[in-house]
């Protein structure tokens, strides 16, 4: 009764959910289904598929909230060792056109890559929890190894995409512990010098992104296109965008993709500057709240946790906004929790559920 | 001096604190510069450059559109057409453009009969298509709905009718299982074949040689370059690659002699085999009964389909290509050629039949097919009588192991290879066959039947003609093909006078006065060898009085024995080599020869 009365925004404390967070969410799925509704061709099936698997993200999102933190610093490193064994897996049994990225467990599908971008940080944050902080090089090392394992794995697949952004959530991590400047400046330094041996390995079509995104006259009906196009999208939206399923690159087929890696130019181009600047705000919102509860957790390992995870939702969010705006060249990184599409969707609630688990256990107000 | 240990963690503590505070701090500056980054650059694209683009979705009007290829036909060795692509007409309708679809649905049913099956297929694909597309409502229309359609399209908004090319068989029963049929593109297509070469194309092979040469009857979609208005409609063609048509494919089938081995069938069941012995080139090739491949084309009525599937002639099952069959005695002249390298036979040394042969120490009788037996006979009489005894004791001296290689040897057991999908290997028992299917060891009184093809042993037509074939070419034979002829192979080794030998036997058993299908003698043009042979359906009972009262009174048909026959002529230098299977035609001599006999003559009257 305390929690109705209030006026403060309170969610009953045995729930262990932040109600600020939980409502920017839910705000940002809903403006998602709708765009998703418009972009998806009116499809009224697609939109009700996602909700189904958001409905599970919620619902793991409430489960991971409960979970004592205790219990995942102890179970971190068999968590992180099963998600290195189905990368493996994947590498022997693995399906999928080309790329052997997906485990096929009869009854459903996925891809153990996602697994591991919550593993990861997870193992991470367990062992820098324990150990003193900023890391000595001894700690460095071992840390840099566990970022190397399941990064080249998902690099062999080959999903280069994912592989850098698993790396980056470990490094993230890494740089919150307190990484030596030195050491980043090393890092940066030595990333940079290897360009071009990464460039020699990557594979014909991946170099054809590269390129096309410095140049899209270059191929202006294959891949330039779909810059060309996402950007005619995003600009001619204008100030206050076409309105609701008035978007004409996308219904006119020009926009390619259009309900899942460039749901963004469907949003621009329908609800222009302002509603961009709106999501923008949204999702800056989400990631500082985030942020806050993050830096109020008790200890190291749920501070580390909790930021690299958020951290990592406001990344995947900037590098596809960069993609479809052409800041960056064409890669598959959806818009996390708007973009069509049900792994990360699940992934990314799930986290937040943990960052509110934790919070929830913060040092004030301990329950336990 | 001893620090307690508890301030070593509290000073840890707090340098952490420091330590990570800090780098949240950074971490929040750098948030807000990437936020403030990105709303800068949507604000240059949307607010400064809108002018730009806005002109440029106006302008974006440059689509691309597929141009399916067209499928490679279909001919006959003498290049008569068999598959080919016939424009025709479909009804289609754009649900957005209907005022009402239910109205527009009953005006239809109206003027064309519209099936249960045209509906749901309809509502099917409406779900699945996307806005503005056009879904099929009935295809290939006829001349008479074409022309009420046409009278009255002007009363009905978002009713379209379409040409395009459809797939036709010019004999459709009688080749049903050799071209096979295409049908709509379906789930498992989509996920087995190239998307990029499949843009636009609705049908694809599912079944015969339409399925197995997919890949070169499909050919490559074209684009062409068309610059719209804002709503979509074609104004003009900018640019267009062609498609590139598929490949026509000539097949080695005679249709002449297919069609002529599908009339000696009459209306019986079963399969007729003839291939060419120096190249493996398959003439004819007949899986009876057929049944018209054109209505799978479009797809098939539900009606159709169960009475296709209730048919108990089972027309849609191949025969030829994976009906199983007891060889019966069609495997005396292969069992012949291993006794002679063993020697437990010679061409010239003689078995007593006297009506039955028992093993040692076992009561149970296995007998001649001629009450009290057929007397002494050497081996040309054995094959050209049929003497069952005497390859009952040739089974024996033999043993499993060697009948199981001499077979194998002839192709038994195991697929030919030929290039139509769904080929079945037969079965070769062996020991090890037995011990892994059963779990039980092998039986002397299992060797016994072996030698008269029965128990175990099951092969196709496909691959008795093609072990006919090595027997003809004195080992000499090539693997049976369709389209373009393959290399012939050694597949097994004899002394030249056991193939005579056997040879002899078999011309006997054609042209010899006791032969048991000298009936079909007078009706060729030359010499021919062949072997009669009876695939039971069904065991007699062992008991005397009891089979003979089944035997004087009427079997029904569907229980009565399949016939066999397999066959090759001339007999001085063999070309051809047939096999012929009648289910439920009681003996092979009575009803399986004189197909086989008209099948040859024919051939041979054509000029193979």
């Amino acid at each position: 009764m305390a929690a109705v009365m209030s006026h403060r925004l309170r969610l009953p404390s045995a729930l262990r959910l932040d109600a600020w967070l939980l409502l920017s969410l839910l705000l940002l799925i809903a403006v998602g289904l709708a765009v998703l509704y418009s972009a998806g061709e009116q499809r009224l099936g697609l939109v009700w598929q996602q909700s189904a698997r958001l409905g599970l993200g919620l619902a793991v999102l409430v489960v991971m909230a409960y979970l004592p933190p205790r219990l995942l610093q102890i179970w971190a490193p068999w968590l992180f060792l099963a998600a290195l064994g189905l990368l493996v897996a994947t590498a022997l049994f693995g399906v999928g056109r080309g790329a052997q990225r997906w485990l096929d467990l009869g009854f459903i599908r996925f891809q153990p890559a996602e697994a591991m971008k919550l593993a990861l940080p997870l193992m991470l944050a367990a062992w820098y929890g324990r150990r003193p902080l900023p890391p000595g090089w001894r700690d460095t090392a071992l840390g840099l190894l566990l970022i190397a394992l399941p990064a080249g794995l998902i690099a062999m697949q080959p999903d280069l995409g994912t592989a850098v952004l698993v790396a980056a959530s470990g490094l993230v991590l890494m740089f919150l512990a307190g990484l030596r400047w030195r050491l980043i400046v090393l890092l940066v330094a030595g990333a940079i010098a290897a360009l071009p041996v990464l460039w020699v390995n990557l594979h014909a079509y991946q170099q054809s992104r590269v390129l096309t995104f410095l140049n899209p006259e270059r191929d202006p009906l294959g891949q330039g296109w779909n810059i060309i196009q996402s950007k005619i999208a995003v600009g001619s939206g204008g100030l206050s965008g076409k309105g609701w399923q008035a978007s004409t690159q996308s219904h006119l087929e020009f926009l390619p993709e259009p309900h899942t890696d460039f749901i963004f130019s469907v949003l621009a181009e329908e609800f222009g500057f302002v509603g961009v600047v709106a999501v923008l705000a949204l999702y800056g919102l989400i990631t500082l709240r985030a942020l806050y509860m993050a830096s109020q957790c008790r200890d190291a390992f749920g501070r580390l946790l909790a930021a690299t995870i958020v951290t990592m939702f406001f990344l995947y969010m900037t590098v596809n906004v960069a993609m479809v705006s052409g800041l960056i060249p064409v890669v598959g990184v959806p818009l996390p929790l708007v973009s069509y599409g049900g792994t990360s969707a699940v992934t990314i609630l799930a986290g937040f559920g943990l960052i509110m688990g934790l919070y929830s256990r913060r040092r004030f107000m301990d329950g336990s | 001096m001893n620090r307690p240990k508890s301030l070593g963690v509290l000073r840890d503590e707090l340098t952490e604190l420091t330590v990570i505070g800090g780098r949240f701090r950074w971490l929040s500056a750098a948030i807000l510069i990437v936020l403030v980054l990105l709303t800068w650059r949507f604000a240059h694209l949307q607010l400064h450059q809108h002018e730009l683009f806005a002109g440029r979705a106006e302008d974006n009007r440059i689509r691309l559109q597929v141009l399916p290829p067209n499928r490679g036909l279909i001919l006959d060795r003498h290049g008569r057409v068999l598959a080919e692509n016939r424009p025709a007409h479909r009804l289609v309708i754009v649900p957005e453009r209907t005022p009402s679809i239910a109205e527009t649905l009953d005006q239809l049913h109206d003027l064309i009969d519209l099936s249960a099956d045209d509906l749901e297929r309809f509502e099917r694909q409406r779900q699945r298509s996307r806005r503005f597309q056009a879904v099929t409502l009935k295809p290939n229309l006829t001349a008479e709905q074409l022309a009420r359609l046409a009278a009255h399209r002007h009363r009905l908004p978002g009713v379209e009718i379409e040409a395009y090319l459809t797939r036709y068989y010019h004999h459709p029963n009688a080749l049903a299982h050799v071209i096979g049929y295409v049908g709509r593109m379906d789930e498992r297509d989509l996920r087995r074949l190239p998307v990029e070469r499949y843009r636009g194309t609705t049908h694809v092979g599912k079944s015969g040689i339409e399925r197995h040469y997919e890949d070169l009857l499909h050919g490559f979609p074209g684009v062409k370059r068309v610059e719209t208005n804002a709503q979509g409609r074609v104004l003009r063609v900018l640019e267009q690659t062609p498609p590139t048509p598929g490949r026509d494919l000539q097949l080695s089938i005679d249709l002449d002699l297919q069609l002529a081995a599908v009339e000696a069938m009459g209306p019986r069941a079963g399969a007729v085999v003839v291939l060419a012995i120096d190249s493996g080139e398959v003439l004819a090739l007949v899986s009876k009964p057929g049944f018209d491949t054109n209505l799978f084309v479009h797809g098939i009525s539900r009606q159709d389909y169960s009475a296709l599937l209730a048919d108990r002639q089972r027309p849609l099952f191949n025969r030829f290509l994976a009906g199983g069959y007891e060889p019966g005695s069609t495997v005396k002249p292969f069992l012949s050629l291993a006794g002679l390298d063993t020697g437990d036979i010679t061409p010239t040394r003689r078995v007593f039949s006297n009506g039955y042969f028992q093993l040692p120490g076992h009561s149970r009788r296995f007998r001649d097919w001629r009450r009290g037996g057929h007397g002494w006979v050497d081996l040309e009489l054995a094959l050209a009588e049929s003497v069952n005894v005497y390859y009952y004791q040739l089974a024996i001296d033999l043993g499993i192991d060697r009948i199981a290689r001499e077979l194998a040897l002839f192709g038994f057991g195991r697929g030919t290879g030929i290039d139509l999908p769904g080929e079945s290997s037969g079965v070769l028992p062996t020991r090890a066959w037995k011990r892994a299917t059963f779990g039980e060891p092998w039986f002397p009184g299992e060797t016994v039947i072996t030698g008269i093809g029965q128990g175990f042993t099951v092969v196709t037509p496909l691959q008795l003609a093609h072990a006919t074939a090595a027997l003809a070419g004195r080992g000499y034979t090539a693997p049976p093909r369709l389209v373009g002829a393959s290399e012939p192979a050694r597949m097994v080794q004899h002394q030249q006078a056991h193939w005579e030998a056997v040879f002899r036997g078999m011309a006997a058993t054609v042209h010899g006065s006791r032969g048991t299908a000298r009936a079909i003698a007078a009706d060729l043009p030359v010499q021919m060898a062949g072997k009669t042979g009876t695939a039971q359906v069904f065991g007699l009972p062992d008991d005397d009085d009891e089979r003979r009262r089944l035997l004087e009174g009427d079997i029904p048909e569907h229980l009565r024995n399949h016939a066999l026959f397999m066959g090759f002529a001339p007999l001085e230098a063999p070309r051809i080599a047939l096999s012929v299977v009648v289910e439920h035609g009681g003996g092979g001599a009575g009803v399986a020869a004189p197909v086989a006999a008209r099948v040859m003559s024919r051939a041979l009257e054509l000029g193979h």
